[in-house]
């Protein structure tokens, strides 16, 4: 059984198991992090939004072969670390608004927030209505307009 | 703040009943007898001629069924000061846990970080009163566990009063600590045990009047909302039992089609990671290591099928059929002082985010069950009949859900996860697939409704209503309730049980005369369900575009129109407050409009008032992979939801109600063909997307008009659908008749029905931002 080895939340972890085997599963079934969701497997829903060298990616898209060992992958659950705090400013944006309702889209929603407001800044420029409208992850809920407020106040705060 | 000190016998107050229970540390249980039945009961003075749903409504209905349940529901004080309770209904993000978590904190003084709500358990005892839907929860809930949180805080006072040795009214308690003018003091926690009952007692308590609220009526944020941002919140499908391994299903290409034969099972078997293959009711069950090869799995699966229950029926085959069954008009056609009209409401998904879970655990003579259940009652008795175990012997576990919109009423894939249990002999942790639950799930059935008004002289004078409707299933054991209580009823007589629901839910709110809104079914056997708001969303999105046509044929603005005819005073109130705020009749561009509805059920009312724009410069927006069409793009939300108990959560489930009404009335859709959907995800199934919802959203929550809460977690579908259909009539000129507005055009190209699951793409690396 060929071994994977990369970077997973600041610890490196090595996995055996079948290299078409998509991130996301050897993340939740094998590595048990559960922060990432399975809304489709179809790299549509996006509730798996997880960062790849800091960028937003969808495990659920990627086969565990195509990460490398270089490659650091954050979870949820590894993004305070990110900041050096316990809990990131989006995270804290995301409580001060009372976004979530069920739950389940939102740590993909604050993953896919993050890397929006990294991306905007590398462009040097704030985050826009169009790029809320662009932002692809679905929730359920409908929760649309208080992740929008909290994606500005976490912005305002990194 | 003061202090909370308050007599306990003081004569002049509503006293209520529960019992300190024999435990080792104090427990309190109240019956649903102590407060079920509210102040709006059946039994108030009825203006005539009143509607069923004005009489008694539906939660009226699941109040009193809950009335003769004799088991208790219990607040536990524990020693290290925090208080324990386990609700008997399911959290799948309306928040009924935090509301439940403040009417704790409320009568206990103890904060509301100390207060630990689960879950709890199916509890036949319970009979029909472990049922999460009609918005009934808060309705319910509000009274019995007040109830036994006050009894909680009295039987604390006693305990320290009579080992101080002081009178008890003299004992005052604030944020778990007890305390004496003396400067004695005493947390919760050291007096856990002490306080504690030998033998369960009956007590009576006073309840503290609204006005004296400290936590009940202010904002409060979700009690998880911590463990959802960081991750932490388990769903089903995080959970781990032991060997329960991953279990997926190939699925038929028809709804509920069955196996012929599977020329391929030890093959598959032998593929890598996975363990078991078998055949089951709907399909063939792989369990393996990882979801990822179960979905490799199930797609290598070679499988000759048998037709579904509706392998002939289409879209175009249904509404046939639905128009045939219309039931008539008792008023003829008038020609120029009627308005006729007919509109058609296709099949929608109620399906959450969180695909349908569970993990079973079933062994010879015994099985254990996890699954997000609205019903679990329901679930463990069709379970334990299904595996031929007893029912004590079926341990079912209420998980919390990434979602619910009436799914959750039925447990089609806990029952799925024992069958598949049973026949691999081991453990499952059982996950639909994402097309699995757009095409096998359960769906909100297609619907016409046709509306005939007459009006002469400035008056209204017949308004009927002829609702036809695919079979909605309601087996989920609500029946059971409703027929158990249905005979003493004054309206409900011999109905049948979805006719009962329609009109205990359904009601005009205008004095338009004669009023009659029927329904009238078609037993096809598509996988049906109620979905949020059940009949609502189509009946008053029918009835308001015609209230809107009403007006102008009557040359009066829709809104003064609904302010001459409306019946209620609480809608009156939510619509002037409407449009006050979201400056109704404001000048706006061609092709954009605002829209007005309202709607009143559960004991609220609700009014929005929205503003779309449909300007080709808009509606031909280019978004990869997405529809867009026309957009709302501002909404005023009013509610009165009684005594509101948390605005915050209200205002969630407003913005919540708003989202779900947009996309029935623009975008979101089943299109069926060949007896079966063709989405097969939310790149096909329109749900209201970040570049669909309003930019701009404001929600006034009423200040309390009556004592006792509303329903709110359904009660804002029907009207955003209704405002959005009356805005974008108003937009184009044209009044629309069949819903979504887009459903003629199929907006993606379907995935292939076999195999069952489409395969996970490789290519997400080229797609990172």
């Amino acid at each position: 059984m060929p071994q994977h080895t990369f970077t997973l939340n600041g610890t490196q972890v090595t996995v055996e198991v079948a290299d078409d085997v998509r991130l996301l599963w050897v993340l939740r079934d094998i590595l048990g992090v559960m922060g990432p969701k399975y809304g489709c497997g179809l790299n549509v829903c996006k509730s798996c939004t997880s960062h790849i060298n800091g960028k937003a990616f969808n495990p659920c898209a990627v086969p565990v072969s195509q990460i490398k060992e270089s490659d650091e992958i954050t979870t949820i659950e590894g993004l305070p670390a990110t900041v050096g705090r316990e809990l990131h400013p989006m995270q804290e944006a995301w409580l001060e608004e009372d976004v979530s309702q069920c739950g389940y889209c939102q740590p993909g929603q604050i993953m896919a927030a993050v890397a929006l407001v990294r991306k905007v800044r590398e462009e040097g420029r704030a985050i826009t209505d169009d790029d809320l409208d662009g932002l692809r992850n679905i929730c359920r809920c409908g929760t649309y307009q208080r992740i929008r407020t909290a994606i500005k106040k976490g912005e305002s705060r990194m | 703040m003061a202090e909370q000190s308050r007599s306990p016998e003081n004569p002049t107050r509503r006293r209520f009943l529960g019992y300190l229970i024999a435990a080792p540390t104090l427990a309190v249980g109240v019956t649903w007898a102590a407060g079920g039945l509210g102040e709006d009961a059946a039994e108030a003075a009825i203006p005539s001629p009143p509607q069923p749903e004005d009489l008694f409504d539906l939660g009226d209905l699941q109040n009193l069924a809950a009335l003769p349940t004799s088991g208790l529901i219990a607040v536990q004080v524990n020693e290290d000061g925090t208080a324990s309770f386990a609700l008997h209904r399911c959290e799948v993000g309306q928040g009924i846990t935090t509301t439940v978590a403040m009417l704790i904190a409320e009568e206990l003084d103890l904060p509301v970080e100390k207060i630990n709500v689960t879950l709890s358990d199916a509890r036949p005892e319970l009979l029909m009163n472990q049922l999460t839907g009609g918005s009934n929860s808060v309705r319910s809930i509000y009274t019995p566990v007040r109830t036994a949180s006050a009894i909680a805080r009295q039987q604390l006072v006693r305990t320290a009063a009579a080992r101080w040795g002081v009178p008890e009214n003299e004992v005052a308690t604030r944020d778990g600590v007890l305390s004496h003018k003396s400067g004695r003091t005493a947390t919760y926690g050291s007096l856990a045990t002490a306080a504690a009952s030998d033998r369960t007692i009956q007590v009576t308590v006073d309840l503290k009047a609204a006005a004296d609220f400290r936590v009940l009526g202010k904002p409060h944020n979700r009690i998880d909302a911590r463990d959802i941002v960081t991750g932490r919140k388990q769903f089903g499908m995080d959970l781990r039992v032991p060997d329960a391994k991953p279990c997926m299903v190939r699925r038929p290409p028809t709804i509920n089609g069955t196996v012929r034969t599977v020329h391929n099972m030890a093959e598959v078997k032998a593929m890598p990671g996975i363990t078991d293959v078998a055949v089951v009711t709907y399909g063939v069950a792989v369990r393996g290591e990882t979801f990822g090869q179960c979905i490799d799995a199930l797609r290598a699966l070679e499988v000759d099928w048998r037709p579904g229950t509706v392998a002939g029926e289409s879209d175009a085959t249904v509404l046939a059929k639905l128009k045939k069954a219309q039931l008539p008009m008792a008023v003829p056609p008038l020609g120029s002082i009627s308005v006729d009209a007919e509109f058609t409401f296709a099949f929608a998904s109620n399906a959450p985010l969180e695909p349908d879970n569970a993990i079973a655990d079933v062994r010879s003579d015994r099985a254990e069950i996890w699954s997000t259940l609205k019903v679990p009652i329901d679930a463990q008795q069709d379970i334990a009949r299904q595996l031929g175990l007893p029912q004590d012997k079926v341990v079912v576990h209420v998980v919390p859900g990434g979602g619910s919109f009436g799914r959750h009423l039925f447990h089609d894939v806990a029952a799925e996860a024992a069958e598949i249990s049973q026949k691999m002999g081991k453990p499952v942790k059982l996950s639909w697939s994402r097309t699995d639950d757009f095409r096998q799930g359960r769906t909100h059935p297609m619907s016409v409704s046709k509306v005939r008004a007459t009006y002469l002289l400035g008056n209204v004078l017949t308004y009927e209503q002829r609702h036809a409707s695919t079979e909605t299933d309601f087996s989920h054991g609500l029946g059971e309730m409703i027929t158990s209580t249905a005979a003493e009823l004054p309206i409900a007589g011999n109905y049948s049980f979805a006719q009962t629901v329609f009109l205990l839910s359904q009601s005009v709110p205008y004095n338009f005369g004669v009023v009659t809104q029927l329904l009238n079914e078609i037993p096809l056997k598509f996988n049906t369900g109620s979905m949020r708001n059940i009949y609502s969303p189509n009946v008053v999105t029918a009835m308001e575009l015609v209230v809107d046509r009403l007006a102008a044929k009557m040359r009066k603005d829709p809104v003064a129109f609904r302010r001459e005819f409306l019946k209620d005073k609480r809608l009156r109130a939510v619509l002037d407050k409407a449009v006050e705020v979201g400056q109704w009749g404001r000048t706006m561009p061609k092709g954009t409009a605002q829209g007005i509805a309202l709607h009143a059920e559960y004991r609220g009312a609700v009014a929005m008032l929205l503003e779309i724009d449909c300007r080709p410069e808009i509606v031909n927006r280019p978004i990869e992979h997405g529809v867009t069409g026309p957009r709302v793009t501002k909404a005023t939300i009013v509610v009165d939801a009684g005594l509101p108990l948390n605005p915050r959560g209200l205002e969630a489930q407003m913005i919540g109600c708003l989202n779900d009404g947009i996309a029935l009335a623009l975008t979101s859709s089943l299109h069926i063909k060949d007896g079966i959907p063709l989405e097969g995800s939310w790149d096909d199934y329109f749900y209201t997307r970040q570049w669909n919802t309003p930019p701009e959203v404001e929600v006034v929550v009423l200040p309390p008009t009556s004592d006792t809460p509303s329903g709110a977690g359904e009660l804002g579908v029907a009207p955003a659908f209704a405002a959005t259909a009356c805005a974008y009539a108003r937009a184009t000129g044209t009044m629309p008749t069949s819903f979504p507005i887009n459903h003629g055009t199929l907006g993606f190209e379907p995935f292939p029905l076999q195999p069952s699951t489409p395969q996970s793409p490789t290519d997400g690396l080229d797609h990172t931002f």
